[in-house]
């Protein structure tokens, strides 16, 4: 296969090495032109030191017929542009970027970038995969934190699922505020029956929060 | 109108005063807050700090509600991802990025992204000025304001009585004289 990657700082130097290991014909491009010193000093020449977002230096590193564009940078900007004119323009069967903001995830495959891989939400995943999350986040505070706005969110350990919110027995200084319940607020009803996946906003007294962790998320 | 202007630069701050000052509501979004410098003292709009290819800065500066978005940052990269995320992920009705290399302009207005080109706008008026004279680029070539320095060539004296003439305003209705 010919890849043709943009970008050669830490993950494009590995990929660049492993993809040449494996028999594929690879070129880089990389701006910093120390960086791409570097690389050519190792792998051979194989490195064009110039902005791979444009189109004649991804012209001249044979985007034409490339079978895949895999665009590694660090910055986001750089690898949708360089992607989308990869696409555009030469017309590269499958472009794989790197999306460093998860968020840009969603946008990019809406772009019609191939594929997108995330090193941040690889990592979140496995942290809270590792770690459940098993707190009050905070989301505001009043009175110089004397009252806490907190969310709490169900998993299936909750000890209050399956049941009703008038069965909770709820501190003194604490009320629930809002279910929310697929990504749709609810106002929080007596009969409202709460289930595993359910957030819950509360407004509760600093003083009581250790007591509504207990109750609705368990020790 | 609900305007987000992202990046205050000299071109971000010009558009953001000038659309405040017509009494339009305005939001400019910058990584920076010294840019914010560059507004005037009477910019009564809103100036976020934060990065416009982020989703949440857009989100919190209101882009859900925006009827035009506006990339103006330095980098065409940053320019064209933000103004992505503005239509994409924002829906917002017209969206402008200022892509100042004319070869990706072309490519992101392909994309049908609408885009702006300083490149091109200056190159145009400047071959304008050459070749038909300053005042036939409406503008965008601005008189000099003091007479020359001594031993430059004189001005030509229809030039002191009718100064006006080549102080043209775009949309001032004098275009058509020419």
């Amino acid at each position: 296969m010919y890849v043709v990657i943009i970008g050669g700082g830490t993950v494009g130097y590995h990929l660049t090495k492993e993809l040449l290991a494996a028999g594929h014909e690879v070129v880089v491009i990389e701006e910093d032109p120390a960086r791409a010193r570097l690389i050519a000093d190792e792998l051979g020449s194989i490195v064009i030191a110039n902005d791979g977002c444009e189109g004649r230096y991804q012209a001249e590193a044979g985007m034409g017929r490339a079978d895949v564009v895999a665009a590694v940078t660090g910055d986001d900007a750089v690898n949708l542009a360089a992607s989308q004119v990869a696409k555009m323009r030469f017309n590269v069967p499958r472009a794989i970027a790197r999306v460093n903001d998860p968020k840009h995830d969603d946008l990019f495959r809406q772009l019609a970038i191939d594929e997108t891989v995330s090193p941040t939400r690889a990592i979140l995943g496995v942290i809270e995969h590792e770690i459940p999350i098993h707190d009050l986040l905070h989301l505001a505070e009043l009175e110089g934190g004397e009252v806490q706005i907190v969310e709490a969110q169900l998993d299936a350990e909750s000890p209050v699922i399956g049941r009703e919110l008038r069965e909770l027995d709820l501190p003194e200084g604490s009320t629930i505020a809002l279910v929310i319940r697929d990504d749709r607020a609810h106002s929080p009803r007596s009969d409202t029956r709460l289930r595993a996946g359910d957030k819950l906003l509360a407004v509760t007294s600093a003083g009581d929060e250790s007591q509504l962790r207990s109750l609705l998320i368990g020790e | 109108m609900r305007a987000i202007i992202i990046g205050c630069g000299r071109v971000g701050a010009r558009v953001a005063a000038e659309l405040d000052s017509r009494g339009e509501n305005v939001t400019v979004i910058d990584t920076s807050q010294r840019a914010f410098g560059r507004l005037p003292t009477t910019f009564k709009g809103e100036t976020v700090r934060g990065s416009g290819t982020d989703e949440d800065v857009l989100r919190g500066a209101g882009a859900e509600q925006a009827d035009v978005v506006m990339a103006l940052t330095e980098g065409d990269n940053r320019n064209a991802l933000a103004a992505q995320l503005a239509k994409h992920r924002f829906g917002v009705p017209r969206v402008i990025a200022k892509i100042n290399d004319p070869l990706r302009g072309e490519t992101y207005r392909a994309l049908g992204l609408e885009t702006i080109c300083r490149t091109i706008i200056l190159g145009d008026a400047l071959v304008t000025a050459a070749i038909e004279g300053a005042e036939a680029t409406n503008g965008f070539v601005e008189p000099p304001t003091a007479q020359p320095l001594t031993g430059a060539p004189a001005v030509p004296s229809a030039e002191d009585t009718q100064p006006e003439a080549t102080v043209l305003q775009p949309g001032d209705g004098r275009e058509g004289a020419l």
